[in-house]
């Protein structure tokens, strides 16, 4: 509290000792415990946080929509405007949602109604709160259409959200919340979802909204590149309690407690490491001018065809990591599918042992398959959650061969070395946090003994501090083993700590390609420019 | 539908049983038989007698009786009024008691009306047509003698009449429809409760009906639909039955009785009759979605 | 929200914890309803020959069409024999007829499913010719069998699983097509394991639950679809004690003696709502997701 801005005007928002009970059979008592803070008109406060550190909890009983046969308001104050949430009528709290507060969501596309046009989803905020003509109501919601950059207003009245870019969908969430200028804004992971550039442009019309207008905003995230664009003041919340909060600047710069240091370290920054050449090494993959090519037919038979890769052509030697970045769509995946051969190529080479693995039959892939393993991005789905992890790990060995005893001794090494008790082995995955799945997603592939491992975005699913241990182990094994690593990843900050070389893909194409540090500080393709523009919080460099 | 003709002509051909045999009679003197067969067409070669017929199909000729002589597709046609007259009877009233009462059911989850809902539903499930007629029958003809036993009047003799006699029937085939029709509105419309556009809805300001009437229900629709139409397959059978037990001389009626004598060139013909008419409901179900749902298309 | 990402585990955990299996099925009460309504008649099955009271077949003419008495419990039909002893002997052929029908179907549509939602040059094939069972009506398909193989009890079996396996098809297939985009599945696929052990140990294993609490439902359906058969004259021999011959036979007495329907036609709806009901009850124990569909 010490940190409190002197300002004439009254906060938008006052939260005072919120308490929220979690269901009996939670590990904890409370989602959110002793929570306070404030709103001022004009203002962004950032709340950051872990996943389970209650910050969307907090977001929620605002608006007062917890789901109240899990989660039990059990002591505080909310206060928006002087109003109370907290033990308001079912039929007041109606009244103050959308006229005095609104709320924008992580995920557009399924925060919108899929079967009802755009411009209704709109108009209805007017319908249910104001009392307006027809033809009023459809003038104000063209309004607020041109208010957050929305082209082509009358057509897009009448669409429905999946014709729509995830962008444009975030834009009318964020015009439906407009609607009755709120006095307080809540937006709650609104940029998760959403590509770089177009996380951008999203976060500087929520700036124009709070400049322009007098509202608050209280913006819940995850992301210190975000906190670091936006937010005034920041609040950092862990395990449903408040451990910091302050001025941006003093937050990110010097900050007080512990746990907000380790988190602020563990963000990768966006100057690359200067990492020892190592020429001379063998190639342990390539590939030439992969391509995927995607066909679909509709129903009446007009075909079309995507590419979906194109003129692919890489090299990774063995100990170096090719990093691939770029947005959802650029085919970044389908390259790493092709490696793996989970799929296969329309055309084009992988090399790999002097064997051009594109080419051959599933039958004679087989015994070289072990080569090359994959890790992919969601830790909960990655392991069959009816398998021990010991038989999960000693599967892709025995499959090849190798005794019980024999396979269930290199579990035990793995375990080992991916940084997991031996014990883990006749525990099932549940049993096993998303950071420790994705451990044993790391042993499992190694057991195979690959000379090339595919890592399918093996962080993004991960809190920072997690990401961080993750990325720490991959670097670790890559020396000792010896690795040939390809890295995917939307991710520049990742991307720029682990690689050593970097591919920029956009529309299926590598569009620049080259050492990690060449790219970074000198990019040359107007693509790869607008990308690094549009890292969030790269004028802040962390460590 | 070409599967289904093919599957339904090798099923009646290749099973044991000779058709000749049965209609010439016990009695009946080899040379008899023999004579029959070649009448009927029998003693071609499996694919000629495959290709005559689907001949005869294609111009709408679905052959003629073996018992009564006529043509089929004059013996349908004939039969046709009453069974389509409790179908579609039965099946308006399921829909405009069950899809409401699903509604409910959703909206007031975990209460009692929920719960007692939810029991008719699993005992409608449960109930066998024919032993719930026979209950109707029972205790509201015989017993309370509001509606006669059996029978039926066509729409052309009054209206009245036609109503009057239709009731019980309805109500007893459509009982298994609420049920389903009940279940599957409850289950769509509480999984839609739990999409983030209804939280949106919520943080709109929208109270509880507008959220079921403008964002619930729309939504639900589409598997809605998909169970009514789930439901006509079911709807046939029951009508077989229901006929048979309220005395209506249907299609229901007659495909018993084609089964009994072993008519056939009868059973053959309903067969497709209903399964044209189960593919073209398919079609039909596939345009309404395409109208409710803007994201399925063509 | 948080909530989100911690309940699939938790369904998992559920799942797992193989030892509480039995406490957590008998906790729900519909299992426990269900259990018991089914245990009662399978009982009944089960000790017909202790329970009757008069040979079944046996005809005492001086006694037709009488009411419910203490002789004859449930009353007796046209010929004077005793409903009570037949009925009790009919919870037999049920009980048979849906067991065997839910095995057949549930194992013949799951290797089908499996195989078709697994190898996508089979699934158009395969798929094409349940949509073709599919279009016909089951109970036509089951009557039109039955005229042309006869009845018995094993042609009624057969005429009844048939129109059942396509929806079983669809519901494995369902399961497998989306298990196999599933990330363990892929990484299966890259460890070198071969389909067949794929298909066992990562596939199969999420199929069980949703299969029993089918399976359940077809039972039920079965038993439904027997009667209706014996009901209208095509389904097991006549002189089968059977709950649909025995209410056939009262069809046309009804009006001076509905005891003849009444009795079986009551048993059958009882042991129909019990396995319903159990399967109700396994599907909101065993697999929470499927709680959505029928």
């Amino acid at each position: 509290m010490e940190t409190q801005p002197v300002t004439p005007r009254e906060p938008v928002l006052i939260i005072k000792d919120l308490a929220v009970r979690l269901p009996d059979s939670a590990e904890r008592i409370h989602a959110v415990n002793q929570v306070s803070l404030e709103v001022f008109p004009k203002e962004i406060l950032c709340v950051v946080g872990e996943s389970g550190s209650g910050k969307s909890v907090t977001a929620h009983s605002v608006m007062g929509l917890l789901p109240e046969n899990q989660l039990k308001t059990e002591a505080g104050s909310i206060s928006v405007l002087g109003e109370p949430i907290i033990g308001a009528s079912p039929k007041r709290l109606r009244q103050l949602r959308g006229n005095r507060m609104a709320m924008i969501f992580q995920e557009p596309m399924t925060a919108l109604n899929p079967v009802m046009p755009l411009g209704r989803q709109i108009e209805e905020v007017l319908t249910e709160h104001r009392d307006m003509s027809s033809h009023d109501r459809k003038n104000r919601v063209y309004e607020l259409m041109d208010a957050v950059n929305l082209p082509d207003n009358k057509n897009l009245f009448r669409s429905y959200p999946h014709e729509i870019s995830g962008g444009q969908r975030q834009r009318v969430m964020i015009a439906l919340a407009l609607a009755l200028e709120p006095a307080l804004l809540i937006a709650d992971e609104p940029t998760t979802a959403l590509d770089v550039t177009t996380q951008q442009q999203i976060l500087n019309l929520i700036k124009d909204i709070q400049k322009n207008r007098d509202t608050g905003v209280l913006f819940i995230t995850h992301d210190f590149g975000v906190v670091a664009e936006i937010a005034d003041r920041v609040i950092v919340m862990k395990d449903g309690i408040i451990v910091e909060q302050g001025k941006t600047e003093n937050v990110l710069g010097h900050p007080k407690d512990d746990y907000t240091a380790m988190l602020i370290d563990a963000v990768p920054s966006l100057i690359p490491k200067s990492r020892p050449a190592n020429p001379g090494k063998e190639i342990a993959i390539s590939t030439k001018s992969l391509e995927k090519i995607y066909k679909t037919k509709s129903l009446f038979g007009r075909r079309r065809t995507v590419k979906a890769a194109d003129d692919i052509s890489f090299d990774i030697r063995r100990g170096e990591t090719l990093g691939i970045v770029g947005e959802s769509g650029s085919g970044k995946s389908t390259v790493a599918r092709c490696i793996a051969r989970l799929i296969n190529p329309t055309a084009g080479e992988i090399r790999v042992n002097n064997t051009n693995i594109a080419e051959i039959s599933e039958r004679a892939y087989r015994p070289l398959r072990k080569h090359i393993q994959i890790v992919f991005q969601d830790p909960y789905r990655s392991l069959n959650p009816r398998q021990t992890v010991g038989r999960a790990i000693a599967e892709g060995p025995m499959n090849y061969g190798l005794g019980r005893a024999e396979a269930s001794e290199r579990t035990r090494t793995l375990l080992k070395l991916v940084g997991l008790d031996t014990d883990a082995m006749s525990r099932y995955p549940h049993q096993f946090s998303g950071g420790q799945r994705q451990r044993i997603c790391i042993a499992r592939a190694l057991a195979m003994e690959p000379d090339v491992l595919v890592a399918d975005e093996p962080v993004s699913a991960l809190d920072v501090s997690v990401q961080a241990q993750v990325l720490e182990l991959l670097k670790t094994l890559q020396s000792k083993l010896d690795l040939a690593i390809l890295f995917i990843t939307h991710d520049l900050r990742v991307a720029a700590q682990v690689s050593d070389n970097i591919a920029v893909m956009y529309h299926g194409k590598i569009v620049e390609h080259g050492p990690t540090k060449t790219i970074f500080e000198n990019p040359k393709h107007e693509y790869t420019k607008r990308l690094f523009n549009a890292a969030p919080g790269k004028m802040w460099d962390f460590n | 539908m070409g599967i289904v003709a093919l599957f339904v002509f090798l099923l009646l051909h290749l099973s044991p049983g000779d058709p000749a045999t049965i209609i010439a009679g016990d009695y009946a003197s080899p040379a008899d038989i023999a004579r029959i067969r070649a009448q009927l067409g029998l003693d071609q070669p499996l694919h000629i007698q495959f290709t005559t017929w689907l001949m005869q199909l294609s111009r709408g000729d679905l052959g003629v009786s073996i018992f009564s002589n006529l043509p089929v597709s004059q013996l349908i046609l004939q039969r046709v009024e009453p069974t389509l007259s409790l179908a579609l009877t039965t099946l308006i009233f399921a829909i405009v008691v069950a899809i409401p009462l699903g509604i409910l059911a959703a909206w007031k989850a975990g209460s009692w009306v929920d719960r007692t809902v939810m029991a008719f539903s699993v005992l409608g499930f449960s109930t066998p047509v024919f032993v719930l007629g026979y209950a109707l029958i029972y205790i509201f003809a015989l017993q309370l003698g509001l509606f006669p036993v059996q029978g039926f009047v066509s729409i052309t003799d009054g209206i009245i009449p036609f109503l009057h006699r239709l009731v019980l029937p309805s109500i007893t085939l459509s009982v298994i429809f609420i049920a389903l029709f009940a279940r599957i509105t409850r289950a769509s419309i509480l999984e839609i409760l739990n999409e983030d556009y209804i939280r949106t809805a919520k943080s709109k300001g929208l109270g509880e009906r507008s959220i079921l009437a403008r964002h619930a229900l729309p939504n639900a629709a589409v598997p809605i639909v998909t169970v009514i139409g789930i439901g006509f397959a079911l709807l046939i059978g029951g009508v077989v039955v229901t006929e048979s037990v309220y005395n209506i001389p249907g299609l229901g009626r007659l495909t018993v009785d084609a089964v009994l004598r072993r008519d056939y060139p009868v059973i053959q013909g309903i067969i497709l009759v209903f399964s044209g008419l189960y593919v073209l409901i398919n079609l039909i179900i596939d345009l309404l979605y395409v109208a409710l749902d803007p994201r399925i298309r063509f | 929200m948080t909530l989100k990402p911690e309940t699939y585990p938790a369904i998992l955990a559920k799942l797992k914890g193989l030892t509480t299996w039995p406490a957590l099925l008998i906790s729900n009460s519909s299992v426990a309803i269900g259990g018991f309504l089914l245990l009662f008649v399978a009982i009944t099955a089960l000790l017909a020959p202790v329970l009757f009271t008069v040979e079944p077949t046996s005809m005492h003419p001086i006694d037709r069409l009488k009411g419910p008495s203490s002789g004859f419990w449930f009353g007796t039909d046209m010929y004077g024999r005793d409903i009570y002893s037949r009925t009790v002997f009919g919870c037999r052929i049920s009980l048979a007829v849906g067991f065997s029908v839910a095995v057949l179907s549930v194992s013949i549509g799951l290797v089908v499913g499996l195989v078709a939602g697994y190898f996508r040059w089979l699934d158009a094939i395969v798929m094409r010719i349940m949509d073709g069972i599919m279009a016909i009506p089951g109970i036509l398909l089951a009557i039109a069998m039955l005229a042309l193989a006869g009845a018995s009890l094993k042609t009624v079996i057969l005429a009844i699983t048939i129109p059942e396996i396509p929806r079983v098809v669809r519901l494995v297939r369902g399961i497998v097509l989306g298990l196999r985009e599933e990330p363990y599945v892929e990484s299966a696929i890259s460890l070198g394991t071969r389909t067949p052990k794929i298909l066992i140990r990562h596939i199969l294993p999420n199929i069980v639950a949703p299969l029993i609490v089918q399976g359940t439902y077809v039972c039920a359906s079965a038993m439904i679809l027997e009667a209706i058969l014996s009901f209208l004259g095509a389904g097991v021999p006549p002189e089968t004690p059977s709950w649909g011959n025995i209410m056939a036979e009262g069809k046309s007495y009804f009006q001076i003696a509905p005891w003849i329907i009444f009795f079986p036609g009551l048993y059958l709806a009882l042991t129909v709502l019990g396995v319903n009901v159990l399967g109700d009850g396994l599907r909101d124990t065993l697999d929470p997701r499927l709680a959505k569909q029928l």
